[in-house]
């Protein structure tokens, strides 16, 4: 018996049209482009900080603390101790950009691997891993931020320690759910048909496939993150002074917010701009996934 | 005058991507107590007219031409409060997923109290509740008080959509519209659940407007046809009449991708449909079946508009060509062809075979003391509803599972206790697997040339640039184009994502292929070239095939030998011929009494099944059937597990009823053309 | 039920247990020691080594946790109140009682002395703040899930995530700039005493609404979500389809099968709400358990900090339990 030869099909006569990737719609979504629009500008500010024609972010000019103010030599006046803001927010966009990217990459590695294990192995495996994440999200978070730094110190690196303490074990939860349900797809017992390795199942067959939803996620937690280190610098657990540091800026410029106010706002304004892209983009991301 | 009368009908969605035409032109009639089917394949536009029809269409869709007449009134066209009215009231609608139709934090009882409290200003909740418990017995739901009070997850998938039957007839409603209601079910539930609609029909002569693409289902419920194609009527029949003499390509198709009761591979093989169902709005604008169908001719059928042409009374067809297409085929088949030489060499025999699963303190036994063989060359098909284990064995066998007790021996070795990763490479390799559902079977990150690469190096077959001229003859042998490897999964068809699964299991040159279901998730015209294929690659290799399905139809055209299983038991075995005669074993009997027949001429003999599936966790301790057997013989049914008998070399029967009490019953199947 | 609800209690204690130990186990890195800490800087380094000495310091953690335990649950009497010590600590409750949180080396008084009045202060704060979150959010949340994709539900969803995207301290230097700098009618600083000329319930303002709109703004897109994902749901066509009004499809139907999901976001603020006052109660100067956490941190005082984190983790994960009990109410396929 043989097949009849009216049978094959080609790529043209599908059904289903092809979607492009998730990033290549973005430009569809009005919400995400506004929101990837902020982010590109504060990126664009970050990277050509060193090319810009700024005052120096740590000189003092003293002349100009009389008058704090907007003047033609800062654009956007100068903070209590005489340094230039603008400079001091450009600079300080270098900082967040650096930290809070990396602190979130540095977290996703660790709450991934996390969120396979327990997800593949269940068992023991997961009691153990997802025993030791509730402790850790159980604790109020910025009560767990300002112990963490208040003891082990602030400096840059331990800021993304406790991002990384913090938050991979929300991310181990949501990368253990989606492995789950991948589990028990048909297309892992192909690959256990090909006798695959753990290693490579985890790695080949079931990471790529947790993208999607985890890009969101990565956007939610780039803006949160901002927002806490931010809130650390603030509370005087940031970046050691004298770094140009937006949490750090606000908390300076509180004591002198009934006469200068604008030494307040400035750094708030970039610090709520820059949060909201990431959280603009997320929900862009989200509305674009659920088109589908 | 008709009850609905539908003209001219255009439903138009807005998507990002520009206005699309799910239906472009739709006319229909229905007289009041009249029955009438609508079949089509997914992507026909068939839901889109019932929702048209209910005025729910959402934010994107509308009607932008036409009438939807109902009593004489334009419902497409009625305001917010005249058409709630209609709703639930005059017309009302039973649902695919009866799972997910019904409210998840509400009681049964309460959802079914809305339906008269929203359309009788009068009545009181006392009354409501009456008249939701009446309905209830109506649909033959034991104990209606109790179920009132339950949550829909209390209730099995067929006791729901009972319920939703109920809900739907509450208000006795003058058109009834059924949404692929059995689809999903088991085939001894639909079958019930179908006798239902019938009974019910004939009691309050209300008119159905049935959507499905189980033309086996519409037969046995619906008076007149339409067969929908690329959101138009394409052929339109009194439903005799349809089958006996279907004038349209498409229709035509639609049957001769089916298996005729009888007909099996060697006497009369399917014939697919080629290509896929266009998207909606993309299909030709003169025949919307143009660029598939084999009888295009060039210049007639692409000329322009088609018109619905009368071709007999009361039937008619839209295609330019009716009048010069050739007779079909008769559809009872001929003679069966012999069995393929067999070497007699078992290369899988089951022995006492179990898999039992810890439940809390209890056990699950999914397969319990299994004894199944499958000879080289033969295609075994293992049919049962859900819940019968035969997935688990499935698994067994190919190493993603591990039996708990018993023997299996697969190609001489012993393998029960041993999951693929404590098998040898070349075991491995020998038995390989095509899954269910095609969307799940390929990893979406990954083009699909991909597996069959990877596959080809882990088994050894291939390795450098041997891997790419293997992967393209791969691709020749599903009778995919080589330039496809690069695409992903997602720009597939499914019938296209199960050919890569074929051709992914034959990478490693399988000695036994195991295929669960392959094509019960694909359309009815797809499901026909799939098979073909399989067919085709396994008897020039000379594969084993053990193939699980509940679809009995298909296990006929098929198989060579059949194993029936029931809540993890083997009931009956044997030669594919022997077990669609009697001596029957009263399940067997009663699924083949259940399946669907696309074929009103044909007459099945009607046994249905009381009650619901029991437990795996609570099985009968005698005959695990006894709690629904038709045929029960007493108290030893209950107690003590049946005996084996042999009917014939190679067919068993497990049952307490002897053998010749068995042969006396009439074949399920009885051939009576109309007159 | 029972039995579930006696598995989640013991859940709970040994979630405490672990944590007040984790938190221990940090001190451990932080710079200087108690003994400094309780001394002072200006003691002499052979005082504090005595007193380190004397307390046990260079016993193995694992030693001095048990002991800490001890000294908690009311088996062991607290060192520091020794009176061979010469510290001149003293608790009027004893110094061995069921509860002894031991001695605040920053307050120089029974952690018990210091905490609860304070608690009470945030407590205030956070159930006024909780008050206005609950109905701002579910009506935002509600209204936009209930047409999504419409003018409306876009309107309020970039409303909330404008919400989100202000952090606490930077909404407070917001609000004060508006309210205290430029309009003058609220004060910039909340000590809950009327020195200052301000009622109470003016110096309550802004830090409410500092605490509630971030975090309203978070609970009405969660609520938003799942009321939109309700109002696709099959059954809810098929309530339509019924023949039921409007109203009551989305009171009867949608309503509370949206609320299920969001029922736990909501109780879960209770601990972000923890979390926030820290800021807020920085920000204007309000004499609650958020800054007494932040200044014992920053001091080191690890008695007052362990009973800080206990407390609040006793109040997170008490919610979490009312949270999931609740859920299983709300939800008949929950319910065993």
């Amino acid at each position: 018996m043989s097949v009849t030869a009216s049978d094959p099909v080609s790529l043209s006569e599908t059904a289903g049209r092809p979607t492009p990737g998730l990033l290549r719609r973005l430009p569809s979504s009005p919400v995400a482009v506004v929101g990837l629009a902020l982010v590109l500008f504060w990126a664009l500010v970050a990277l050509v900080a060193p090319l810009l024609p700024l005052q120096p972010p740590n000189a003092q000019d003293y002349m100009a603390m009389a008058h704090p103010g907007s003047t033609a030599k800062h654009w956007l006046g100068v903070d209590p101790l005489g340094r230039d803001l603008l400079s001091r927010i450009v600079w300080g966009a270098r900082t967040v950009l650096a930290v809070a990217p990396l602190a979130v990459v540095a977290a996703y590695t660790v709450g991934a691997t996390m969120g396979l294990l327990s997800g593949y192995y269940r068992g023991w495996v997961d009691a153990v891993i997802s025993r030791a994440g509730d402790v850790i999200l159980s604790f109020p978070i910025v009560i767990l931020y300002v112990i963490l730094i208040a003891n082990i110190g602030p400096s840059a690196l331990n800021i993304v320690v406790a991002v990384v303490v913090a938050s991979a074990p929300g991310i181990s939860r949501i990368v253990r759910g989606l492995v789950m349900s991948l589990m028990h797809q048909e297309f892992v017992a192909a690959a256990y048909l090909r006798r695959e390795s753990d290693v490579f199942v985890m790695l080949v067959e079931l990471l790529p496939n947790c993208r999607a939803p985890l890009i969101t996620d990565f956007c939610l937690r780039l803006g949160y993150t901002i927002i806490t280190i931010g809130t650390l610098g603030f509370l005087g657990l940031g970046l050691p002074p004298p770094n140009p540091d937006w949490g750090g800026m606000v908390k300076q410029a509180t004591s002198m917010i009934t006469v200068f106010p604008h030494m307040a706002l400035y750094p708030t304004i970039a610090l709520v701009s820059l949060i909201l892209g990431f959280n603009l983009l997320a929900d862009g991301l989200t509305e674009l996934s659920q088109a589908d | 005058m008709a009850l609905l009368s539908i003209r001219d009908l255009r439903v138009e969605y807005t998507t990002v991507r520009g206005t699309v035409a799910a239906i472009p032109e739709f006319s229909l009639d229905i007289d009041a107590g009249e029955s009438f089917g609508l079949v089509g394949e997914s992507g026909c536009g068939k839901s889109t007219l019932i929702m048209a029809i209910m005025g729910y269409m959402g934010r994107n869709g509308a009607v932008t031409r036409g009438q939807i007449l109902f009593e004489g009134q334009d419902i497409a066209r009625l305001g917010a409060e005249p058409l709630r009215r209609i709703r639930g009231s005059r017309i009302a609608i039973v649902y695919q997923e009866p799972g997910t139709a019904l409210n998840p934090s509400m009681t049964v009882g309460r959802q079914l109290m809305e339906v008269p409290l929203a359309h009788d200003a009068k009545i009181g909740r006392g009354a409501a509740r009456d008249c939701a418990a009446q309905a209830l017995a109506d649909v033959h739901l034991p104990d209606p008080a109790s179920v009132m009070r339950r949550y829909p997850h209390q209730l099995s998938g067929g006791q729901k959509q009972r319920v939703v039957i109920a809900m739907a007839l509450l208000a006795n409603p003058a058109l009834l519209l059924l949404d692929e209601p059995t689809t999903g079910l088991d085939v001894t539930v639909e079958a019930a659940v179908l006798d239902l609609l019938n009974e019910l029909r004939e009691k309050y002569a209300t008119a159905l407007l049935y959507i499905s693409h189980n033309l086996g289902v519409i037969a046995q419920v619906c008076e007149r046809i339409g067969v929908m194609y690329a959101g138009k009527m394409v052929e339109q029949a009194p439903a005799a009449a349809l089958f006996r003499n279907p004038r349209h390509p498409y229709t035509r198709g639609l049957l001769a991708s089916l298996p005729r009761p009888g007909a099996d591979k060697r006497s009369a093989p399917l014939v697919p449909i080629p290509g896929v169902v266009p998207a909606a709005g993309r299909a030709p604008p003169s025949c919307g079946f143009l660029t598939r169908c084999p009888h295009a001719l060039a210049g007639v059928c692409d000329a322009g508009e088609i018109s619905l042409l009368p071709a007999a009374p009361e039937h008619t067809v839209r295609c330019a060509r009716w009048a010069e297409l050739p007779p079909v085929r008769s559809p009872m088949a001929g003679a069966r062809a012999n069995l393929p030489a067999s070497d007699d060499a078992p290369v899988v025999q089951a022995l006492d075979l179990s898999r039992a699963f810890p439940v809390g303190r209890r056990m699950l036994l999914a397969n319990d003391r299994l004894e199944i063989t499958a000879q080289r060359g033969h295609v075994l098909a293992i049919v049962g509803e859900s819940g019968s284990g035969k997935s688990t064995f499935a698994k067994v066998l190919a190493g993603l599972d591990a039996a708990t007790s018993g023997s299996l021996v697969v190609l001489g070795q012993e393998v029960a206790g041993r999951p693929v990763r404590r098998r040898d490479a070349k075991l491995v390799a020998a038995v390989q697997m095509v899954f269910q559902q095609p969307d799940g079977t390929l990893n979406p990150s990954h083009p699909v040339g991909w597996p069959l690469a990877r596959a080809l190096r882990k088994f050894g077959i291939a390795r450098g640039g041997d891997v790419e001229a293997r992967v393209t003859a791969l691709l020749e042998m599903v009778r995919l184009p080589p330039s496809l490897r690069h695409a992903l999964p997602r720009q597939l068809s499914g019938g296209q994502k199960q050919r890569i699964a074929i051709a992914r299991a034959f990478a490693g040159n399988p000695q036994i292929l195991v295929a669960d279901e392959p094509v019960s998730a694909l359309d009815v015209s797809v499901q026909a070239a799939v098979i073909n294929l399989l067919l085709a690659i396994q008897a020039e290799h000379r594969t084993t095939m053990v193939f699980i399905s509940h679809d009995l139809g298909l296990v006929r055209y098929l198989a060579d030998e059949v194993v029936v299983m029931y809540l993890g038991q083997v009931m009956e075995a044997g030669s594919v011929a022997a077990l669609f005669e009697p001596p029957y074993h009263p399940y067997t009997e009663a699924l083949l009494s259940a399946a669907p027949v696309p074929d009103p001429e044909v007459r099945t003999k009607r046994i249905r099944l009381e009650g619901e599936i029991p437990s795996p966790l609570a099985v009968p301790p005698g005959c695990r059937f006894a709690t629904r057997c038709p045929r029960r013989i007493g108290r030893i049914c209950d107690d003590t597990p049946p005996p084996l008998r042999g009917a014939a070399p190679g067919h068993v029967i497990h049952c307490h009823i002897p053998l010749d009490d068995l042969r006396a019953v009439a074949p399920v199947f009885r051939h009576a053309p109309a007159a | 039920m029972t039995r579930y609800i006696l598995r989640r209690a013991l859940e709970m204690l040994a979630t405490l247990l672990v944590a007040s130990f984790l938190v221990f186990l940090v001190t451990e890195f932080s710079p200087g020691n108690v003994a400094r800490k309780t001394l002072g800087a200006f003691a002499l380094q052979e005082q504090v080594d005595l007193l380190y000495r004397k307390l046990h310091l260079n016993d193995p953690l694992m030693e001095r946790y048990v002991r800490w335990v001890g000294v908690l649950t009311g088996v062991e009497a607290d060192p520091l109140q020794d009176p061979a010590l010469g510290l001149d600590f003293k608790d009027p409750r004893g110094d061995r009682y069921f509860g002894n949180f031991g001695y605040s080396t920053l307050y120089k008084a029974p952690v018990n002395d210091v905490l609860w009045d304070r608690l009470g202060n945030t407590a205030l704060l956070a159930g006024l703040a909780f008050a206005v979150i609950v109905p701002v959010s579910l009506g935002l949340g509600v209204l936009a899930g209930m047409r999504a994709g419409s003018p409306l539900d876009r309107g309020l969803s970039t409303v909330s995530i404008v919400m989100t995207s202000i952090p606490e301290f930077a909404l407070g230097v917001l609000l004060v700039a508006v309210f205290v700098v430029w309009l003058g009618v609220l004060p910039g600083t909340s000590p809950l005493d009327t020195h200052s000329g301000w009622s109470i319930a003016a110096q309550l303002v802004l830090p409410v609404a500092v605490l509630a709109i971030y975090d309203a703004g978070y609970v009405a897109r969660m609520v938003r979500t799942s009321m939109a994902e309700v109002m696709a749901k099959p059954y809810v066509r098929t309530a339509v389809l019924k023949g039921l009004p409007r109203r009551q499809v989305i009171l009867r139907h949608a309503l509370r099968n949206a609320m299920i999901a969001p029922f736990t976001v909501i109780l879960l603020q209770v601990n972000w709400l923890i979390g926030g006052v820290v800021v807020t109660e920085l920000v204007f100067a309000y004499p609650g358990f958020g800054r007494m956490l932040l200044d014992a941190s920053l001091f080191g005082d690890v008695s007052l900090i362990e009973a800080a984190t206990l407390v609040a983790l006793f109040v997170a994960t008490m919610t979490q339990l009312l949270s999931d009990i609740g859920y299983r109410l709300l939800d008949p396929q929950a319910r065993r």
